[in-house]
């Protein structure tokens, strides 16, 4: 299995998600430069989080205009598995890879800590460790996480099955209490309609070692291992 | 030849600065303020000598980059004599 992370100017979660994917896949990762015309061969590409280029203008809004994104595009296109988490996330739907977008959180500020999520689609290749529903702990650090689609977008997304977290409690509970930055749906992560491409706002790669905290991302991470292999 | 793209929040789509900016301005000793939204206008000097021709490079680049259509309008005013 052939991994790439993208690295731009500003990313800053690229280090942390290469020692998660080499933790669970014994392999060292490819680091690739926002600046590169050409893709070592990938089964799997990561748009890792951070604030490329400043969030100038929009948050991933240059990023998704750098050189090696023709690359990430033809690749997402052709079948590879594509994960973008945070900034990564913002990076998918400014390149149209991912519908909707992602706007300043509801009540402005900046949200750092850990939170709860429903594991909404558990047969996705990025999920299917995880059980039906489960309820998971991830981190999440953001300023613009607020998922906005129009209607029509939403619906289609709900129908089709295409959302793989949920915002909630504890307990499991989704409503707009248990909702941190506006989300339509409390929806935190979205994988497309072929099922290659996830976007996500928590970090994963912030909770798979115990001396650290959290473990709940470990199924995320062998789930997209065992579906590249 | 210069130009000013107006990018606006679309009708509907929440704008918690606007609406940061707007409660600030009341309790600031405005209240007869009651609707703020806040976009951005971007400054473009282009090299054309025609109008037409140089709204259209605008348009197109405000559809590629500028404005993100899913959640923002955009308007473009060419400066005449600039």
């Amino acid at each position: 299995m052939e991994i790439s992370i993208i690295v731009f100017p500003g990313s800053n979660c690229d280090r942390d998600i290469a020692v998660s994917l080499k933790k669970f896949s014994k392999q060292n990762p490819k680091m690739v430069w926002h600046k590169e015309r050409s893709l070592p061969k990938s089964d799997l590409i990561v748009l890792p989080g951070g604030f490329s280029y400043g969030d100038y203008l929009r948050c991933g809004s240059m990023a998704a205009n750098s050189p090696i994104m023709s690359e990430v595009i033809k690749n997402a296109k052709s079948g590879a598995y594509i994960i973008g988490i945070c900034n990564g996330f913002q990076i998918l739907t400014e390149t149209n890879l991912l519908p909707g977008t992602l706007i300043r959180n509801r009540e402005l500020s900046f949200i750092c800590k850990n939170l709860s999520l429903k594991v909404e689609n558990s047969e996705s290749g990025f999920t299917h460790k995880y059980s039906n529903k489960e309820i998971i702990e991830i981190p999440v650090a953001h300023n613009e996480g607020n998922y906005f689609a129009d209607k029509n977008i939403i619906d289609d997304i709900e129908d089709k099955n295409l959302i793989a977290f949920r915002y909630c409690d504890e307990n499991g509970v989704v409503n707009d209490k248990t909702n941190p930055n506006g989300s339509k749906n409390n929806i935190a992560g979205i994988i497309n309609e072929k099922g290659n491409i996830l976007g996500m706002m928590p970090h994963p790669e912030r909770a798979t070692d115990k001396t650290a905290g959290l473990i709940d991302g470990e199924k995320f991470f062998t789930s997209i291992l065992e579906s590249i292999q | 030849m210069k130009a000013l793209v107006k990018i606006m929040p679309k009708k509907g789509v929440l704008d918690p600065q606007g609406k940061a900016i707007e409660k600030s301005l009341n309790q600031l000793g405005f209240p007869q303020i009651n609707k703020v939204i806040q976009g951005k206008l971007i400054e473009i000097e282009i090299d054309s000598k025609d109008e037409a021709n140089a709204e259209k490079i605008i348009e197109d680049a405000s559809k590629k980059l500028l404005a993100n259509l899913v959640i923002e309008d955009y308007e473009i005013t060419i400066l005449k004599g600039e």
